[in-house]
This record gives structure tokens, C-alpha cells and sequence, in this order.
């Protein structure tokens, strides 16, 4: 009975300290996005390259910047309350659709590239650490390392040059064929096809950074005395490695793909626009370059959501992991 | 006298050697020689748009990515060739009367709009006197011309203007005058919020089938376009790319056939015109014809004397930046009317040819002598942000500059920003670039005239300059009756501001187009890959 009480009062804690957060990140960024020079109704007419008093005041207006700031904080703040991030300045759509729109691919991108980066890190790591000191190990070290300075743009850049435009073995930009017509599985082939070199770019650098984070940690571990005493029990080494060394090296890696996972949703623009892919992270930079201020805010307010779950679920994950820690907290 | 246009005259002299003639009582401007081939039907031409337009609807948008888009969606009553000579597009014809007064155009027949619905005058009406005055800038201004719009039959539509204006004909320019469908924007007077918005009707050769955000806008041809046989293509896709080096790879590899506007960086385009599977050219540009140059605050004390200006005009070595910076391409920029601008007349102008000694003598003369630094004066430049050439060209001035003594300080910022600070005058001098739409009136007066001196207005005087003299001039030339008078008023303005320098030029700018050796007339006028597509065709 206390312990379910306990459990409700720590969710609803958890839930209290969400809204504080995200009502300071909407307080906060509304502030930082108006400081910047230049509005949206500028840029317009900037592209537009003419524009006269009437035209600005109509859209000042239409936007609602003529009123005090004050009082578009306030209207924001009850529109956000009541689920409506507002609408698009720019593209004259609810924001909540523009995200809607972009999320999922970006989704789709950033969770490939991670489930990429995890399988050949851990890998990697764990053979470099099974290999410690060797040929193997030093390979996927220099290799880690050289991958880890590159910047994932060029990497893309090199990348396109080689598959996409040398060998044409795959298509150059965007997500899926123009009008393909195509249905299910087929449909599925080509956004994978689509999909694999701006996964593969992105996930390397974080394959650099698991491989480092698993060897290190299973170095750590593989001297512990429970390994010795498995050992000593007679289990095989393949056992070993898995179920002791590696279990118990994983923490750090959690702790880090917990980290990774907040940058899911922002964190992939310059991939995203190296390959024309139709994410939210291009959709933030073009708002912050056409000072689409609603846009911008509604972006940041939805990856700060996405944070605080995934740092839920990354808890949630630990106690998978590692069960002692369900136990004791 | 009336004026009824022959089909020559409508094209231009230096479109009469090529072939133009597809059927009767069509007119047709081909890009290629009489011996080309006749067009195909079918295909699908792949291009690139960048960066993605908000929205396609040109009667709202008046932004370029829109009317490159846009541009194959909805049409307005003419276009207008190379040379700027107006030819006819949802008007089949048009009179003047010899007063420059009135003007009446008859309209095509057999047109409508994408869901069907006839077009007639009654659009004409509701765009030029409802929807654009509420949306369109440029086109306010040309309102502010007339004194009446009637429609005299559902073919005909009467322009009466309160006194003559000589670039009447020259503003129905599609991103200025797009004719919008009445029937779908009558009744809802919120144009930029009309849930309409989202499905673009208009009476161009192309519908839109799907605009995927940020990945793809799909064009299909519009089978009830009152242009027999045309548009020869099936369909028209725009893939939205933001790597430059990704579209410049595109092109090479041949998954789009036309690349324009800024999607090709000037720093690849010697490599790309190498390339045998590929055409160039820089044509296109006539209609915007955009030309960049250095706002001077003059309302600060130190650049009130013209001297200092032609000093500094003269410590820029523009052919260097037309060479190196730009690649070749584009021209050296010496006065206010582009060279691709009507009017404009190279006698007229005071030229400032790179000259270091001639600057450091102006100096001298003003008696600005250098300190023990070597420093006359000092100066602040705000760098455009819109890429490369942009940053490049800043620097060129400050090293320039610097030989004459002059040391600059470069101001950056992003697009916003810039915008912020050049609309309300917190410069000292200030990169600039501003399109001229084929009559000075429309485009080149904004600049100067005193009384477009308005603090927060991008692209008026923002240099704050004044001479009475000119305001007269540019009134003169708008209103003169024929071109023979409107070329004075225009030749005297362009030697009275040559020499006064109320800016200072930099270059006529120029986009290089490259197109697949399967793409044909595509770029066929003016607009360049903003005309309606209506004549391209793939071999």
C-alpha cells in the first residue's frame, strides 16, 4: 500500500516538476527568440524585395506583433495550456501540423542511426575489449577516433560522392521516389534505400562514441570478482562476456544513449539538410532564419517533451539493466 | 490612333529570326533555332526549388521561391521577352489610346481555371482592384496609377489611368499582377488565411497534384489549358534540396534537368560548364534584372561630401569582383538603370574606373590626410547575409579600401537582422541588391525619390538621399507619353546620379542556368525559369 503511494506521489513529483520545466523553456525561449533582431513581416518583405508601410503593418498586425509583449506571452501561454502551439507566420498553418508533418521522419532517421550506432558499438567495443591491446583492438580504436573528428557532414558529403554519384547504387536526396506509385513493402524498400546513408552518417559518429564507452567499461569489469568467480564456476567465455562482462558494462552506454535520445528530435539538421531529408530539425532552422517565432517555440517545447520522456524511459531501461537499482530506489 | 499589336512586334526584333510560329492567332516565343526539332509531347521535367516557398499562391506571396513555383500555376495578362518587349499571355491582345490614357485589353478565349470554372473579366477585376491591392506591394503602387478598372464585356477589360504612365504595359509582370480566381477568393476577404490557400487554383499550364513539405512540390499538366497542344510536359517536379553540393551533384548526375535562380554556387559553375551533358546560359534575368551595390548613409556627416563617395567608388575594383567573385559572370554595375533595364544609356553616365592614385588624391583634395596609422576615415559596412559571394565581396571592399586609407569594419548578421537594420537606417553603409522590373519607374525610382524616404520599408531610399531635381525627372519620365521623352528625363537622371553617387554600384547580377541537352525551351523570356513552362519540352 505505501509502496504504491510512494510510487503515485514520485510520479505525480516527476509530472509537477515536467510542466515547471517546460513552462520555464516557453518563458524563457519566448524571451531569447524576441531579443533577436528582425521579425517575421521583414523577412518577408526582404525576400519579397517590395514592400510598403501598409504591408508590414497588415502583417504586424495579422500576426499579432503590434500588441504589447506582455500580452502575446499571455495569449501563447493559454493557447500552449489548451494543446494549440499556435499557427505558422510563414507557411500559414496550425504548428501542431507542421510538427506532426516532420516528426516521424525525423523519428524514423535519428531512431535508425541509433539502433545503428548501438548494434556496431557494442560490438565493436566489445571486441576491441575482448582483443585488448591487439591488432583488433587497435584498428577499431584509430577507427573510432578517426570517425569521432570527422564532422557527419562531410562524412555525408564523401559519402554521396561515392554511393550516390560514383557508383549510383543509391538515390542522391529526399525520402522516397517522387510519385512512385508505390504501395507496402515496395514503398518500404525505397524509403530504406533512401534512408541508409543519411542513417549511416549519422550513426557513426555515436557507433565512435559507444565503441569507446563499452570497451572502456568492459575493461573495468572483466577484472571484478564476479567475473573470476564465473570463471571459476566453469562457464564458458562467450557466457562471460555477455551475461557478466558486458551486462554490467552497459550502464554507461544506457546513460549516454539516454543523453543521445534528447538529440533525436533536434540534434539531426545538418544531416537532414545534406540530404534533403524532410525532418523537424530543418523545420527549427528555417524558422529561426524566417523568424518564424511560433514555429521555433513550438519545435523546442515539443523536443523538451521528448527529453524529459525519454529521461523517464532511460530510468525505466536502468532497472532492466540493472536490477539492483529498481530494488533500492 | 490604336494601337494593334502585330504578332513580330508583340516578340521583338531579335526574336523574329527564330521560330515562333506554332499555330495562328497563337504567339509563341521559341529559345531555339528554326532548325531545332519540334516539340515532343510528354515527359517530366526535375528541377530544384530553394528554399522552399511558404506557399505557391502568388497572389499572396510575393517571394521569389514562390513565383519560381508559382509561376506554372497562375498567369497574369502578358509577359515579356528578352528585350522587355510585352508579349501576350491570358490577354490575346491590348489597344492604347494615343493619349496614354487608356488602355484595353481583349482577353484569350476558352480559359479556365483548374476546377473548371470559365475565367473572364470579372477576375481581372476582382484581382487588380480587390485581392492584389491587399497583397502585392508592387502593385498598389500601380493602382495608385489608375483612376479606373471596368470590365466593358466578359472579354474585355478598360484600364483608365488619372494621367499618362509609361510603364503601364511594363507591370503585368506575374509576380506583380497575377490574376486570381474571383470565385474562390470573392467571397472571403482574409486572402492570406483562405483555406484555398492550400490547393492552388489557377489558369496555368500546370496544376498541382502534391506538395509534400519539405521534400517535393509535383506539378501535373493542366489537360484543359486554353493554349492548344501546350504544355508539351506531363509533369513538373521541384525537389527541395539545401545543400548546394548536393543540387550541383543533382545536375551532374542528371536526376533533376535544370538547376537556376542561387541553386548553383558560383565557385562550381567553371566546373559545371565543362560538362558536355549539360547546357548554360545566364539569360532569364531581364524582367527582375537585380543589381547590388553600397547604401551610404547620407545623413551621417562624413559621407556628405560627394567626393569621399567617388573616392571610394573609385577604390573598388568591380571588375575583380565580376571576375573572381562572380566567376565571369554578370557585368560591372555604373549607374541607377540596369543595362537590361529600359532606358538606360551608358553616354549619359559618370563612370568611376578602378583608380587607387585617383581615391587617394580625392582624399587629399577633401583634406583628409592620413594619421600616423595611415588612416584618412573610418567606416562600418554591413555584409549581406546571403551567402559566400556576399562575405567575399565585403572583404574585397575592406582590403580595398584599406589601400586608400579608409579602414573598414564589417558588420554581419543574419537575414533578419540585416533587414532590421538596412529598412531602418542603423548603417553606416550597407550591401544591397534591388530587381529593377524593366521600367526605372517601377524599379529604380523607389531608390531615389525623396519621398520614398520611409524609415522601416525595405527597398526604398534608405540612403536618404534628396535632389529635388531628380524627383522632377523621375516624374517626368513616368508620365511622358512616348519613349523618346521618357528616354531624356531617364538619360539626365542617370548622369545626375552617376555623379552624385547617392549609392555605390557593384555589379548587374547574373544566375546561371544549367539544363540537361534533353530539356528545350525552357528558359524562352524574361522570367527565365519563373515563365510558365507552357513551352518546354523533352527530347
Amino acid at each position: 500500500m505505501t509502496g504504491v503511494l510512494a510510487r503515485v506521489a514520485f510520479v505525480s513529483r516527476r509530472l509537477v516538476k515536467a510542466i515547471v520545466v517546460i513552462f520555464a523553456i516557453i518563458v524563457l525561449n519566448f524571451f531569447l527568440v524576441r531579443m533577436t533582431p528582425g521579425d517575421p513581416a521583414l523577412v518577408i518583405a526582404g525576400e519579397a524585395g517590395a514592400a510598403d508601410q501598409k504591408f508590414m503593418d497588415d502583417l504586424r498586425h495579422e500576426f499579432g506583433l503590434d500588441q504589447p509583449l506582455w500580452k502575446q506571452l499571455a495569449v501563447y501561454l493559454g493557447h500552449v495550456a489548451q494543446g494549440d502551439l499556435g499557427f505558422s507566420y510563414r507557411q500559414r498553418l496550425p504548428v501542431t501540423q507542421l510538427i506532426a508533418d516532420r516528426l516521424p521522419q525525423t523519428l524514423l532517421l535519428t531512431g535508425t542511426a541509433m539502433a545503428i550506432a548501438l548494434a556496431l558499438g557494442i560490438a565493436f567495443g566489445t571486441m576491441a575489449a575482448m582483443y585488448a591491446g591487439r591488432m583488433a583492438d587497435t584498428m577499431i580504436t584509430v577507427l573510432a577516433l578517426l570517425v569521432f573528428a570527422t564532422p557527419s557532414f562531410w562524412l555525408g558529403l564523401m559519402a554521396i560522392l561515392l554511393f550516390s554519384v560514383k557508383l549510383d547504387w543509391l538515390p542522391l536526396f529526399g525520402m522516397a521516389t517522387v510519385d512512385s506509385g508505390l504501395h507496402g513493402l515496395a514503398l518500404a524498400a525505397d524509403i530504406g534505400r533512401h534512408l541508409i546513408l543519411p542513417a549511416v552518417t549519422l550513426g557513426l559518429f555515436f557507433v565512435a562514441i559507444y565503441a569507446r564507452l563499452t570497451r572502456a567499461a568492459m575493461l573495468e569489469v572483466r577484472e571484478l570478482d564476479f567475473v573470476r568467480t564465473a570463471r571459476a564456476k566453469g562457464l564458458g567465455e562467450r557466457r562471460v562476456v555477455v551475461r557478466h562482462i558486458l551486462r554490467n558494462a552497459l550502464l554507461p552506454v544506457v546513460s549516454y544513449a539516454g543523453l543521445q535520445a534528447g538529440y533525436l528530435v533536434g540534434g539531426a539538421v545538418l544531416i537532414e539538410t545534406v540530404f534533403a531529408w524532410p525532418g523537424i530539425g530543418r523545420l527549427a532552422y528555417e524558422a529561426v532564419v524566417g523568424r518564424d517565432y511560433t514555429v521555433l517555440l513550438g519545435v523546442l517545447i515539443i523536443t523538451s517533451i521528448m527529453v524529459i520522456a525519454f529521461n523517464a524511459l532511460t530510468d525505466i531501461v536502468y532497472v532492466l539493466v540493472d536490477p539492483r537499482i529498481g530494488s533500492t530506489g | 490612333m490604336t494601337k494593334k499589336p502585330s504578332r513580330a512586334e508583340l516578340m521583338g526584333q531579335s526574336l523574329q529570326s527564330r521560330r515562333t510560329f506554332i499555330a495562328a492567332g497563337m504567339a509563341s516565343v521559341a529559345a531555339r533555332p528554326a532548325w531545332s526539332q519540334t516539340p515532343k509531347r510528354g515527359g517530366t521535367l526535375r528541377t530544384i526549388i530553394n528554399p522552399e516557398p511558404p506557399s505557391l499562391v502568388l497572389g499572396i506571396s510575393p517571394l521569389i521561391p514562390t513565383g519560381t513555383v508559382g509561376s506554372k500555376i497562375y498567369q497574369s495578362l502578358l509577359s515579356y521577352s528578352f528585350d522587355l518587349k510585352p508579349y501576350p499571355v491570358l490577354a490575346k491582345s491590348w489597344t492604347a489610346s494615343p493619349d496614354g490614357r487608356v488602355y484595353t485589353f481583349t482577353l484569350q478565349d476558352k480559359v479556365t481555371w483548374h476546377d473548371g470554372t470559365p475565367f473572364s473579366a470579372d477576375d481581372v477585376i476582382f484581382s487588380t482592384t480587390k485581392m492584389l491591392p491587399e497583397t502585392n506591394a508592387r502593385w498598389r503602387f500601380i493602382l495608385e496609377q489608375c483612376e479606373s478598372i471596368k470590365a466593358l464585356d466578359p472579354q474585355t477589360v478598360q484600364f483608365t489611368l488619372k494621367g499618362p504612365f509609361s510603364a503601364f504595359i511594363s507591370s503585368f509582370v506575374n509576380s506583380t499582377c497575377p490574376i486570381m480566381p474571383a470565385h474562390i477568393y470573392g467571397a472571403n476577404t482574409d486572402y492570406r488565411n483562405n483555406p484555398a490557400n492550400a490547393t492552388p487554383i489557377g489558369t496555368g499550364p500546370f496544376k498541382l497534384k502534391e506538395w509534400k513539405k519539405a521534400s517535393f512540390i509535383h506539378l501535373v499538366r493542366y489537360d484543359g489549358y486554353w493554349d492548344p497542344g501546350k504544355p508539351y510536359l506531363d509533369e513538373v517536379i521541384y525537389s527541395v534540396v539545401p545543400d548546394s553540393a548536393q543540387r550541383v551533384a543533382a545536375i551532374e548526375t542528371g536526376r533533376v534537368d535544370l538547376v537556376s535562380n542561387n541553386d548553383i554556387e558560383y565557385f562550381d559553375v567553371p566546373r559545371l560548364r565543362q560538362q558536355k551533358n549539360l547546357t548554360f546560359t545566364t539569360k532569364g534575368t531581364e524582367t527582375r534584372s537585380l543589381m547590388s551595390w553600397i547604401d551610404v548613409n547620407l545623413r551621417l556627416p562624413k559621407f556628405q561630401d560627394k567626393r569621399f563617395r567617388k573616392a571610394m567608388m573609385h577604390a573598388i575594383d568591380r571588375q575583380f569582383i565580376v571576375d573572381k567573385l562572380y566567376f565571369g559572370l554578370g557585368k560591372v554595375a555604373n549607374g541607377p538603370i540596369a543595362t537590361t533595364t529600359r532606358f538606360h544609356d551608358d553616354a549619359a553616365i559618370v563612370k568611376y574606373p578602378y583608380d587607387p592614385k585617383k581615391a587617394i588624391a580625392l582624399l587629399d583634395e577633401m583634406g583628409l590626410k592620413p594619421d600616423a596609422k595611415g588612416i584618412r576615415e573610418r567606416v562600418s559596412i554591413l555584409a549581406l547575409p546571403y551567402g559566400e559571394v556576399w562575405t567575399r565581396q565585403a572583404e574585397l571592399v575592406k582590403q580595398l579600401f584599406g589601400k586608400v586609407g579608409i579602414e573598414v569594419t564589417i558588420e554581419t548578421t543574419d537575414a533578419a537582422g540585416w533587414a532590421r537594420r538596412n529598412s531602418n537606417w542603423e548603417f553606416e553603409m550597407s550591401f544591397n541588391f534591388l530587381g529593377q522590373f524593366i521600367h526605372p519607374a517601377i524599379g529604380v525610382a523607389r531608390a531615389y525619390i525623396s519621398a520614398n524616404r520611409r524609415k522601416g520599408v525595405l527597398a526604398s531610399n534608405v540612403e536618404g538621399y534628396s535632389n529635388p531635381k531628380v524627383d522632377e525627372l523621375f516624374e517626368q519620365g513616368a508620365t511622358a507619353v512616348n519613349d523618346p521623352e521618357a528616354q531624356k528625363a531617364y538619360s539626365e537622371i542617370q548622369h545626375i546620379i552617376s555623379d552624385e553617387l547617392p549609392v555605390l554600384y557593384l555589379t548587374e547580377l547574373a544566375f546561371p542556368i544549367f539544363q540537361s541537352a534533353a530539356l528545350h525551351d525552357a528558359i524562352v523570356d524574361g522570367d527565365g525559369a519563373s515563365n510558365d513552362f507552357s513551352r518546354a519540352w523533352k527530347s
